[in-house]
């Protein structure tokens, strides 16, 4: 552990305008609370909002995971980690069982979360409107006054144009019947994980200064119509090395001949699984 | 086999053993001085502690050798080291009226109480390579001293009533960029607090195109001058102000040709450019976006991209750029399957589509 600095980097004080921004996000599910936030020494769009609401979270008991794609070693959740690791000295682990914070980027791993953990996202664009409506101030309105047409006519034009909702990853959800949310970049196979979830979720944009929210237990609906239902990736195949069929898989090019193999994309869950069949 | 994510760890530290032997070099010859690369290389470490937000030459000229010399991961390491700073006070605005000044030109006047001074510039130099090494020429003392403060030239358009009067006394407490999110609509403050810490480049483009008829502002350089200003502060225990030293500033003066409109009488206006150290191109650049996004308070139509003011201030910042453009290069291989998959299935339907259509034609053709 680094004594130059802080536990955890940040200072006391900063931690502290974090946790109340936590709080608010809480108190407000899905409702994105401007925030200070921090210019940390990780490149923006790299995680620095995940990294300071993990920062304000973590305590010297806490046992720290962080995976990027599902994998834990990943370069930069390896980075993360080490970074955590010498800010803050505290407990690592590679098993989602043993961690009470997760950091993640683009997934949510496939062994179910208790109410004793927090999941936090690396969030690149929290605001799921932005793609319709650039300005800020627009979407703030939006937001203030639900009005989320905006997104149902781009499902509906999808629809009619290719016969499906085209979103396959950060897929546009409506917290607890009341904010539109985005959450963040993880397939659209991960969204039913979201509702009714018994860890808290926290989510942070460090580069667009916003952090949110869904609380414990709380309704998370994937926006569809009637008529398309919500639905979520399928593979014909399942993973050659754990044999799963029912976890996300990568699908990873082998050989200059198109070969392509199909594995977990959740590392941990995989090795877990291989480890009881060898047992 | 399958080693795709595998090694990550492994591979950071080999990679930063490289990176540590590729920014030495060669060994035989001697590291750079932080004291080197303050004094010969001075406006790169102007640039890197303006757009750093931190007045301190010795950790500009760290982040620089650390830096390989990339000014943009330079600004990035000396933003990061400030986030731990503690602060202990705020100092008294800086007054530039009475900056002991260095350099001093307007474009707008032949000549004006103090004089047109040059001071060192790279103005009139004539870009050609001096392959000797610089040559060092014997000081020369001027024939009078510069005045310890030079009064403003705008101050004399003002006299007349010919310029907007701006009231420092009216203006509101700034807000802190660097603690607070930017919000919208961004009062003017905030705006120029911003285009301070944004990047050179940007704001040149974005000025530039002010210039090529994208939101025409007519300006005419009213002032420019680098020095030394004092700063001062107040210390609540001592209850009055004391000078803690002295700082570098460029400041740009922009006069803009304003017709009257928003109920405001025909006047000239003022945009502003100030920053740490010698960076006149930097300045210049900030005082014309800085009038262009006052289009709305002065009722001017607004259609330009230098005069919206999200575009502007959202994109200015080159840390936050830099970051989100670069994080391409992380894994996004999840993503990248879901929307693989989506492709397989909307090519198949496309397929499938143009077979029943062909099936169609060949029944109606028979």
């Amino acid at each position: 552990m680094t004594s130059n600095y802080n536990f955890a980097f940040l200072d006391e004080n900063t931690k502290r305008m974090l946790r109340r921004a936590l709080l608010k996000a809480v108190a407000i599910p899905g409702y994105q609370v401007p925030f200070g936030s921090r210019e940390m020494p990780l490149p923006y769009g790299w995680g620095t909002g995940g990294i300071q609401l993990t920062a304000a979270l973590l305590g010297p008991d806490d046992v720290l995971k962080v995976i990027d794609q599902g994998a834990d070693d990943t370069t930069n959740a390896v980075n993360i980690r080490r970074f955590f690791a010498r800010v803050a000295g505290v407990a690592t682990t590679e098993r989602t069982i043993e961690a009470s914070v997760i950091q993640t980027r683009h997934r949510i791993p496939e062994t179910p979360l208790r109410e004793d953990q927090i999941l936090v996202f690396q969030v690149p664009e929290p605001e799921p409107l932005r793609t319709l409506e650039p300005r800020e101030a627009e979407t703030r309105t939006l937001h203030a006054l639900a009005d989320y047409g905006l997104m149902h006519v781009k499902l509906y034009e999808d629809i009619a144009q290719y016969g499906h909702i085209a979103t396959s990853y950060d897929y546009p959800v409506l917290v607890d019947g009341r904010f539109l949310t985005s959450p963040s970049p993880i397939p659209k196979f991960d969204n039913p994980k979201l509702d009714h979830s018994p860890a808290l979720m926290l989510f942070g944009a460090g580069r667009e200064k916003r952090l949110y929210a869904i609380p414990p237990y709380t309704r998370v609906e994937s926006l569809a119509f009637e008529d398309h239902p919500f639905e979520i990736q399928r593979w014909e195949h399942q993973c050659e090395l754990c044999g799963a069929d029912e976890s996300y898989l990568d699908e990873v090019v082998v050989d200059d001949l198109g070969s392509r193999m199909f594995v977990c994309s959740d590392t941990d869950y995989c090795g877990q699984r291989r480890a009881e069949q060898a047992a | 086999m399958y080693v795709a994510v595998k090694g990550g760890e492994q591979a950071i530290t080999r990679s930063l053993q490289l990176l540590a032997e590729a920014r030495r070099g060669d060994l035989a010859t001697p590291e750079l001085t932080l004291d080197q690369i303050r004094q010969q290389l001075r406006l790169g470490v102007a640039r890197v502690m303006q757009e750093g937000s931190l007045y301190d030459e010795e950790l500009a000229a760290m982040a620089i050798r650390q830096a390989a010399g990339d000014m943009l991961e330079a600004i990035f390491l000396l933003r990061a080291y400030r986030t731990t700073l503690r602060r202990f006070g705020y100092t008294q605005p800086l007054d530039t009226n009475a900056m002991r000044v260095h350099r001093r030109v307007s474009g707008t006047f032949k000549d004006v109480p103090g004089g047109q001074v040059l001071g060192p510039t790279y103005d009139y130099t004539q870009r050609l390579l001096e392959f000797e090494s610089a040559a060092t020429s014997e000081p020369v003392e001027a024939a009078e001293p510069l005045p310890d403060a030079m009064p403003r030239v705008l101050d004399l358009l003002d006299a007349e009533a010919l310029i907007e009067r701006i009231d420092a006394g009216t203006d509101p407490e700034p807000a802190d960029l660097t603690r607070e999110p930017l919000m919208f609509p961004a009062d003017r403050a905030t705006r120029l607090q911003n285009l301070a810490r944004g990047d050179e480049g940007f704001l040149l483009g974005m000025a530039y195109s002010t210039q090529r008829g994208y939101a025409e502002t007519h300006p005419f350089a009213g002032e420019i001058r680098m020095g030394e200003v004092d700063v001062l502060i107040c210390p609540e225990e001592l209850g009055f102000t004391i000078e803690i030293g002295s700082i570098t500033l460029t400041e740009c003066q922009m006069i803009n040709q304003f017709h009257g409109g928003n109920g405001l009488p025909p006047q000239f206006t003022r945009g502003y450019g100030l920053c740490m150290g010698e960076g006149e191109r930097k300045a210049m650049s900030m005082a014309l976006v800085d009038r262009t996004l006052r289009c709305d308070e002065l009722g001017e139509p607004s259609y330009a991209p230098a005069q919206n003011h999200e575009f502007v201030l959202s994109h200015s910042d080159s840390v936050e750029a830099s970051g989100f453009v670069q994080h391409l290069k992380l894994p996004h291989y999840v993503d990248f399957q879901a929307e693989l998959s989506l492709l397989r299935t909307l090519s198949a339907q496309h397929a499938q589509r143009a077979r029943d259509e062909e099936v169609t034609t060949q029944e109606t053709s028979s």
